[in-house]
C-alpha cells in the first residue's frame, strides 16, 4: 500500500503513532526517541507487524542511528523503524523481548558498532575474534592492517 | 582463540555415578560443515544439550569496503557473499542502487534478470539438497544434483564468459544481452531437466534410510519460523505461506503464473523436498519469460559510470534461494555509498540452530545444519 | 631414525647411487600419481574445488581424491579467503599432516589477498605469509581445469622428493632456458 494508506492505517489502529512518521524514497519511517523505542516496538507488534527483517546502524559522527525493518504479513507492507543514540552513550534498549529474531542481528551491532543492547540475553562478539579490540564500521575505526584502496574513480 | 567454556559435572545418572557434560567442537573444519563455521556442543551422552554456532571465519569486512568504492565497484563484492547464487546477489544491491538513484531498468533487462535469477535458484537448490544428502551419507545424489548444476554453469558460461562470480547483473539491468541461440539451449534444459529432478526424488527423498534420517529432524513450528525471522525454503516447509515472489512482487514477477510450494511438517525432510519442487516452479517461470520477453534494450539508458544518488537511505529485497535477501543502503549524495548492509537470510535462517539442535544426537546435528542451507559468504560478509 | 631413512641411507653408499635413483623415481612416480588432497575450502573457489572432484571434471582420474582428515593426506589445497579468524586454525591442519606434504594455494585470495586486499580488516594477503606454498593458481576462481594443471604441475616438485634423508633431486626446469632449480633453492621455500 503506499504511504498515505500506511500512514492514515496505522494511525487508526495505534493513535500514538501518528507524530512520528515520514517519508523516504517511498518508504515509510517511524522515528523515535531512546525511550520511546520499547512501547513503540510493543505497539507495532500488537498491530501486526510480526515479522523482524533486520536490525543495523549507521554511524552518523555525533549520533548512531539504529535502523529497524518490519514487515507485516496480514497488513502486507514494511515499515523502517529508526532511533539515535549519542555517540559519547551508545545504548539502547533490545527488542528481543518482542522480536526473538533480533538476537543475532543485536549481537552483530554489538561487535561492528559498539552499541550495547540493555536486556540481550547473550551480548557478545560474533563475527569478529573473541580478542578484538575497537569496532571496525564505526568511521573512526584505526587499524594498521588496512591497507586503503587508492582513488580510481 | 578457543572460547571460554564452562561445562557442567553435577549432572547425574539415575545409578548415583557422576556423569560429565562433553563439549564437542565441529568445525570450523569438518567434512559436514557447508564451508567453515564451528558448532560448540554439549553433549549429555549422545544428545544435544546445547550448540552454539560461531562464525566469523569469513568475515572479510564487506560492508566496510564497500564503502570505499563505487557504486559499479561493489556489485564484484556482492558476487562473493553469496557464492552460490551470484546471480540474485548482484539483483538484490542493483534494485536497492536504483531505487536510490531513481534509475529505470528496461524490461527485456527485467525478463532476463528473471531469467538468471531462476536459473540460479535451481543451481542453489541443487548445491543445498545434494550437500544435505551428502551429510546423511549419500554421496551419490551429491553428485547427481551437481551434473544439473553444472549445465547451469554452462549456460551462464555462455551468457557471460564466467563459472561462479558473474557480474552480470548491474544497476540499470544487465552487462551484455544474451547471445543468439542462448535462449533455445535454456528451453532445451528445462525440457530435459524434470526427468532428472524426479529421478533424484525417488532415489532419494523416496528412499527408506533417507526418510529415517530426515523426517522428524529439527522441526520448526510456524510460529517460530515467523518470530525468530526464518525466510525461504526454511519457513515455508514449516507452513508459512510466504513468498516475495508472490506476495510483495517486485520486477515481471507479476506477469508469471507459478505455485508456492509450502510444507507441512517443519522437519529436515520438508526443507529439503520443498527446494527439489521449487526448481519445477523455477523452470517453468524461465519458460514463461522467454515466451514473453522481447526484443529492446539490456541497458538503461544514458546511464552514468559514477552514479551519484541523492542523499538518503533505502532497502530493497528479493526471493533468493535461501529467503529474502536484501541490501539496506545510505548515501550521502557521493559516488560513494556511506553505508551499505546486507540483510543475509541464511544469517537469520542459522539463528535457529541452538533451538533446533536440543534434544537430538550429534549426527542429527550435522543433518539439521544442512537443512537450513548455510552459505558462509553470506553469514559473515 | 625411521626404517625407511635408514633404508634410504644404506642405499645412497651402494653402486654411487644407482640404486637410490631408480627407487626415488618409482616412489615419486607413483606418490605423484596419487596426491590425495585435504579440500581446505573456506569461500567461492571451494565450489570451483568440489566441482572439479565431481563427475564433469573428475579429478579421481588424476589419483587425486579429496579427503577431509589431514592425516591421510598429501597436499592442502587452500580453496577461498583465508582471515585472520581462520588463520590458527588452517595453520594447525597443515601441521597435522604427515611429510612430505605440499601446499597448493588455490585462488586469488590466497595468492595475494585477491579482490578483498584493499580495505578489509580480517583478511591474510595471501597464505605464504604463513605457510610454506608451492603451487599457486591464480583466478577469481580459477577453472577446475586450471585446479587439475596445478596437480600435474605439483608432479614436478614431487619428483625432487628422495626416500634418503635430507637429499633433494635436481628439478627439471619447466620453461626451456630457464635454471634448473637446485636442492639448496628448493630448501628456501621451506620454513
Amino acid at each position: 500500500m503506499n504511504y498515505e494508506d500506511l500512514k492514515s492505517r496505522l494511525t487508526q489502529l495505534s493513535p500514538k503513532l501518528s507524530p512520528l512518521f515520514s517519508q523516504e524514497f517511498g518508504d515509510a519511517v517511524i522515528g523515535v526517541e531512546r525511550g520511546a523505542l520499547m512501547a513503540t516496538a510493543r505497539e507495532l507488534a500488537d498491530i501486526g507487524f510480526d515479522r523482524l527483517g533486520m536490525v543495523t546502524a549507521v554511524d552518523r559522527g555525533a549520533y548512531f542511528v539504529v535502523v529497524y525493518r518490519l514487515h507485516s504479513r496480514s497488513l502486507s507492507t514494511a515499515v523502517f523503524l529508526k532511533t539515535r543514540a549519542p555517540r559519547d552513550e551508545p545504548v539502547v534498549d533490545s527488542v528481543c523481548a518482542v522480536w526473538p529474531a533480533a538476537n543475532w542481528h543485536e549481537r552483530e551491532v554489538f561487535d561492528l558498532f559498539g552499541i550495547t543492547f540493555t536486556g540481550h540475553p547473550d551480548l557478545r562478539r560474533i563475527l569478529l575474534p573473541e580478542h578484538w579490540v575497537g569496532h571496525p564500521l564505526r568511521k573512526d575505526y584505526e587499524d594498521e592492517h588496512i591497507i586503503r584502496r587508492p582513488d580510481y574513480i | 582463540m578457543p572460547l571460554e567454556i564452562e561445562s557442567r559435572t553435577s549432572i547425574e545418572s539415575e545409578e548415583g555415578l557422576p556423569v560429565e557434560e562433553l563439549v564437542v567442537n565441529v568445525g570450523p573444519s569438518h567434512p559436514s560443515t557447508h564451508g567453515v563455521g564451528r558448532v560448540v556442543v554439549h553433549l549429555d551422552g549422545e544428545i544435544v544439550v546445547r550448540a552454539d554456532p560461531v562464525i566469523g571465519y569469513l568475515h572479510r569486512g564487506i560492508e566496510k569496503m564497500a564503502e570505499n568504492r563505487t557504486y559499479l565497484q561493489v556489485v564484484p563484492l556482492t558476487d562473493r557473499l553469496d557464492y552460490v547464487g551470484s546471480m540474485y546477489a548482484n539483483w538484490a544491491y542493483c534494485r536497492a542502487v536504483e531505487r536510490l538513484a531513481d534509475i529505470r531498468v528496461p524490461e527485456r533487462a527485467e525478463y532476463l534478470r528473471v531469467i538468471v535469477c531462476e536459473l540460479q535458484r535451481i543451481a542453489s537448490h541443487m548445491m543445498g539438497v545434494g550437500a544435505s544428502a551428502a551429510d546423511t551419507g549419500a554421496f551419490t545424489m551429491f553428485i547427481y544434483a551437481f551434473d544439473v548444476r553444472e549445465r547451469v554453469i554452462e549456460l551462464f558460461e555462455t551468457l557471460c564468459g564466467a563459472r561462479l562470480t558473474y557480474n552480470y547483473v548491474r544497476p540499470g539491468g544487465v552487462s551484455q544481452d544474451a547471445p543468439e541461440g542462448w535462449t533455445d539451449d535454456v528451453l532445451a534444459f528445462c525440457a530435459a531437466m524434470p526427468e532428472q529432478l524426479s529421478e533424484m526424488d525417488t532415489l532419494f527423498f523416496g528412499n527408506t534410510i533417507a526418510r529415517g534420517r530426515l523426517k522428524g529432524i529439527g522441526v520448526l513450528s510456524a510460529e517460530d519460523a515467523v518470530s525468530w525471522g526464518a525466510s525461504g525454503p526454511t519457513a515455508r516447509a514449516s507452513g508459512v505461506n510466504w513468498d516475495l515472489r508472490k506476495h510483495d512482487p517486485y520486477s515481471v514477477y507479476p506477469r508469471m503464473e507459478f505455485d508456492v510450494v509450502v510444507g507441512e511438517r517443519g522437519d529436515a525432510y520438508d526443507r529439503g523436498r520443498v527446494k527439489l519442487l521449487e526448481c519445477y516452479e523455477s523452470a517453468s517461470i524461465i519458460v514463461q519469460a522467454i515466451s514473453q520477453m522481447t526484443r529492446g534494450a539490456y541497458k538503461a539508458d544514458g546511464l552514468q559510470r559514477l552514479i551519484t544518488p541523492p542523499a538518503g537511505d533505502a532497502y530493497d529485497h528479493i526471493e533468493s534461494a535461501r529467503g529474502s535477501l536484501g541490501v539496506y543502503l545510505v548515501s550521502d549524495g557521493s559516488p560513494r555509498p556511506y553505508r551499505m548492509k546486507v540483510r543475509s537470510p541464511a544469517f537469520c535462517n542459522l539463528s535457529l540452530l541452538p533451538m533446533l539442535a536440543v534434544g537430538h544426537t550429534l549426527s542429527d546435528l550435522v543433518v539439521i545444519l544442512g537443512s537450513l542451507d548455510p552459505v558462509f559468504g553470506e553469514i559473515d560478509r | 631414525m625411521a626404517l625407511v631413512d635408514r633404508i634410504g641411507s644404506g642405499m645412497e653408499g651402494l653402486g654411487g647411487g644407482i640404486v637410490l635413483t631408480s627407487v626415488d623415481a618409482l616412489v615419486d612416480w607413483s606418490r605423484g600419481q596419487s596426491l590425495w588432497a585435504f579440500a581446505m575450502g573456506t569461500a567461492c573457489c571451494a565450489m570451483e574445488l568440489i566441482a572439479s572432484s565431481f563427475s564433469k571434471f573428475d579429478f579421481d582420474r588424476l589419483g587425486t581424491f579429496p579427503r577431509p582428515d589431514p592425516r591421510h593426506t598429501d597436499v592442502i589445497i587452500l580453496a577461498g579467503t583465508i582471515t585472520e579468524k581462520m588463520k590458527p586454525a588452517v595453520r594447525r591442519l597443515y601441521d597435522q599432516m604427515p611429510d612430505p606434504k605440499w601446499v597448493i594455494a588455490m585462488g586469488n585470495c590466497t595468492v595475494s589477498g585477491g579482490i578483498f586486499y584493499y580495505d578489509s580488516y580480517t583478511v591474510v594477503r595471501g597464505a605464504d605469509t604463513f605457510l610454506p606454498v608451492d603451487v599457486y593458481i591464480s583466478g577469481c576462481p580459477p577453472r577446475p581445469e586450471a585446479l587439475q594443471d596445478g596437480i600435474i604441475q605439483l608432479r614436478e616438485l614431487v619428483r625432487m622428493e628422495s626416500i634418503a634423508p635430507g637429499k633433494r633431486r635436481e628439478r627439471t626446469p619447466l620453461l626451456p632456458g630457464a635454471p634448473a632449480v637446485s636442492a639448496s633453492d628448493a630448501d628456501k621455500g621451506e620454513q
